[in-house]
């Protein structure tokens, strides 16, 4: 569903992907763990077909149309209302109209967004526009998820319906790839994992039910830090 | 193609209503426009140049700049949130993204230019009204080409520092033909000549449009592909 072989990238001097590997499919989450400026957002735009990589070869089945995104940025636009943001991206991406309708109020009541579907989203608490952009990215029911930090600004309760939302979409068959710098986030969610240094996967290989506690020992010895 | 021109008018569509509830840029260019106009009005010796003489120049110099202050904000609206990304990895043609573009960057000048119009008829007292539709076939093929320009570096230095500096360094050469033709044949017009005697301007504009619109529509793609 989701592969990437030999994948490299450089910026000047600095290697920001070092032979990457990888494959998954269908129902399989890829959390990636590494410190700032180990080449994971670079990851998450090579596979997104944003950057084009020095060396190897990425891909994803169905192409473009086939990835939901989330990064650090919320892809909206503020002086648009979160309803008008939802439908100008759902029609962008060929989502019928009475499809678009049901999925955006689905998705709006899901992330506690109902009362805020007809406010600009300039005027959003940095949590409501992290639950906005959530809701941008599946809004047209991608099969891959590419999520670069997603849990960053929500509080704790919003954490929570997301890490459940996401554990629904890996049940229905969502390929995710997931990338953060804290070890307590998205363990839950992994089947795999890989940490990451100087654009190298150090380490990559199924969860097999570790705890973050256990993985949090395990990024320190391979990563150093936490 | 029916699809490429959908996704233009969705992207053209959703940058029109951002301006008109922002309203900066349109704000900005019709103070400026006004301004300019009010300047030469009061700071030119009437019995020195001919109104006929000078004001095509006047008008046609304040059209391009009011066009920049638009073509500036063309793509700072997509850096807000990343929203660029956003169009870049949606399944749509990087031609349909210039496009849509390109298509909001009309309106903007043409409403600029209505505006600018009404404004010189009122300080310049320029019969315009007895020559309104080559007038008009004036405007049309001055602008076409200088916006299609103008939306290409407007993608091109959108991420560059002192983007606002950079794109009427980059245009003005550009502008040259387009606004020498058009102030060439504006002259012959208030003159109250028949538009047969502009036939090798209205040529040389014709052709810049043609050979402009589709050089950039083609170089679009690789500027903004990292």
């Amino acid at each position: 569903m989701l592969w990437a072989r030999e994948l490299s990238h450089a910026f000047g001097a600095i290697r920001a992907l070092d032979g990457i590997t990888f494959q998954l499919d269908r129902g399989q989450t890829l959390v990636i763990f590494g410190p700032n400026g180990a080449g994971k957002t670079t990851l998450l735009r090579v596979l997104a077909g944003l950057v084009r990589p020095a060396g190897g070869s990425a891909g994803v089945d169905g192409g473009r149309r086939s990835i939901g995104w989330i990064g650090h940025q919320s892809q909206l636009y503020g002086h648009l209302t979160v309803a008008e943001n939802l439908h100008f991206w759902g029609t962008l991406y060929d989502v019928p109209a009475q499809e678009l309708e049901r999925r955006r109020a689905e998705l709006l009541a899901r992330l506690g967004l109902e009362a805020r579907a007809g406010q600009q989203v300039r005027t959003l608490s940095r949590g409501e526009t992290q639950r906005a952009a959530i809701a941008r990215a599946l809004i047209h029911d991608p099969p891959v998820l590419l999520l670069d930090e997603p849990f960053t600004g929500l509080d704790r309760l919003a954490a929570d319906e997301l890490g459940r939302l996401l554990g629904e979409l890996a049940a229905r068959g969502r390929a995710t790839v997931l990338v953060t710098h804290d070890v307590e986030e998205g363990t839950e969610l992994a089947s795999d994992i890989a940490f990451m240094r100087a654009g190298r996967f150090v380490a990559y290989g199924p969860r097999d039910g570790r705890d973050a506690a256990t993985l949090t020992a395990a990024y320190r010895e391979v990563v150093g830090g936490a | 193609m029916r699809e490429l021109l959908w996704h233009a008018w969705l992207i053209a569509r959703k940058d029109l209503r951002l301006e008109f509830r922002s309203r900066t840029a349109l704000a900005s260019a019709f103070v400026f426009t006004a301004l300019v106009l009010v300047v030469f009005e009061h700071g030119r010796d009437p019995t020195a140049v001919p109104t006929i003489d000078l004001a095509p120049s006047i008008l046609w110099v304040t059209f391009s700049f009011a066009a920049m202050l638009g073509l500036n904000r063309a793509f700072q609206a997509e850096l807000e949130n990343q929203a660029l990304d956003g169009l870049l990895l949606a399944p749509i043609s990087r031609t349909s993204l210039f496009w849509g573009k390109f298509g909001a960057n009309l309106v903007f000048v043409a409403l600029v230019q209505i505006v600018g119009v009404l404004l010189f008829i009122l300080f310049f007292n320029v019969p315009v009204w007895r020559v309104w539709l080559p007038f008009l076939l004036v405007c049309a093929l001055a602008t076409v080409g200088f916006i299609a320009v103008g939306t290409l570096f407007s993608a091109m230095v959108v991420k560059t520092r002192f983007a606002e500096l950079m794109l009427p360094v980059l245009l003005l050469p550009f502008l040259l033909p387009p606004l020498t033709a058009a102030v060439a044949v504006t002259v012959k017009l208030f003159a109250a000549r028949p538009l047969s005697e502009s036939a090798g301007w209205l040529r040389l504009l014709a052709g810049y449009d043609l050979a402009f619109v589709s050089l950039t529509t083609l170089l679009f793609p690789a500027t903004v592909t990292e």
